[in-house]
């Protein structure tokens, strides 16, 4: 299933939920272009609701970590929202854990930023 | 190879396409060798990751080159091998993803990934020089004789 993201907005922090798969192609260029929108929209609070998304590859993988580095270079703070099984597992065994602030509830998560 | 052992050959195109196909595939025969769910997925994750490999680094997504998949399946295990046309390469020369500066890197972590999910996995040469990825899965049945723990 090609990746979908739909946006809303809670208070200052922006939620986007995403739902299919994050992989090579479409996938992770549909992720790219909606954080890339949001950091050049001047966004600086951003959780990546990942309830939906069950599968994700190296290539999906690259692109949660850039969109990460961009949102970061641009003053901002992107963390990650319930992650199913598979993707937990992935970043877990590529150590990316250390790097991501993942979140398991949305209001902890709406109310983490600074 | 063994006369129990059934062995498919499929040569892919270098397009988007073939990584879909490739893993599609696999899952298939992995799903018919016995493999549980999970397990079917990994196998099916490893050759995605193979498979791309093959496309953005072997063959730099030249539709003039060929991706060549086999699959064996052998009264004990099941062997992959994706065959690019690329220059080949050697794992040594790829960076840890793991290591701390490499953290931030937004590629290099596919061929982690296919060792992570199979038994065995491995970088070779290619007869005509590209690189062959060899990745081994033993079946369900082996794992259980070896007292081994089924991952869910």
């Amino acid at each position: 299933m090609a990746l979908q993201g739909t946006c809303r907005q809670i208070g200052e922090v922006a939620i986007i939920d995403f739902s299919g798969k994050i992989t090579l192609g479409e996938g992770s260029a549909t992720l790219r272009k909606t954080i890339r929108e949001m950091a050049d929209g001047g966004q600086k609070k951003i959780v990546l609701n990942l309830a939906d998304v069950d599968y994700i590859d190296s290539s999906g993988i690259g692109e949660l970590v850039s969109g990460f580095t961009t949102v970061r270079s641009a003053g901002g703070e992107l963390k990650l929202l319930h992650l199913t099984k598979r993707v937990h597992d992935i970043l877990q065994i590529t150590r990316l854990f250390t790097v991501f602030d993942v979140q398991s509830d949305e209001a902890n998560a709406v109310r983490s930023f600074k | 190879m063994a006369a129990n052992t059934q062995r498919i050959e499929v040569t892919l195109e270098t397009l988007l396409e073939s990584v879909d196909l490739a893993e599609s595939i696999t899952m298939r025969i992995a799903e018919a060798a016995g493999f549980p769910d999970e397990e079917i997925h990994k196998i099916g994750m490893a050759v995605r990751e193979g498979v791309i490999n093959a496309y953005n680094y072997g063959n730099q997504q030249d539709r003039q080159k060929k991706i060549l998949m086999t699959v064996e399946l052998a009264p004990e295990d099941m062997t992959v091998r994706i065959i690019d046309q690329g220059q080949g390469f050697e794992l040594t020369e790829i960076p840890d993803p793991l290591a701390e500066e490499n953290l931030l890197r937004t590629s290099g972590r596919g061929l982690f990934l296919m060792r992570a999910f199979m038994d065995e996995f491995k970088v070779e040469r290619g007869p005509e020089g590209g690189a062959q990825l060899v990745m081994i899965k033993k079946l369900p049945h082996v794992h259980s004789a070896n007292g081994k723990h089924q991952p869910e």
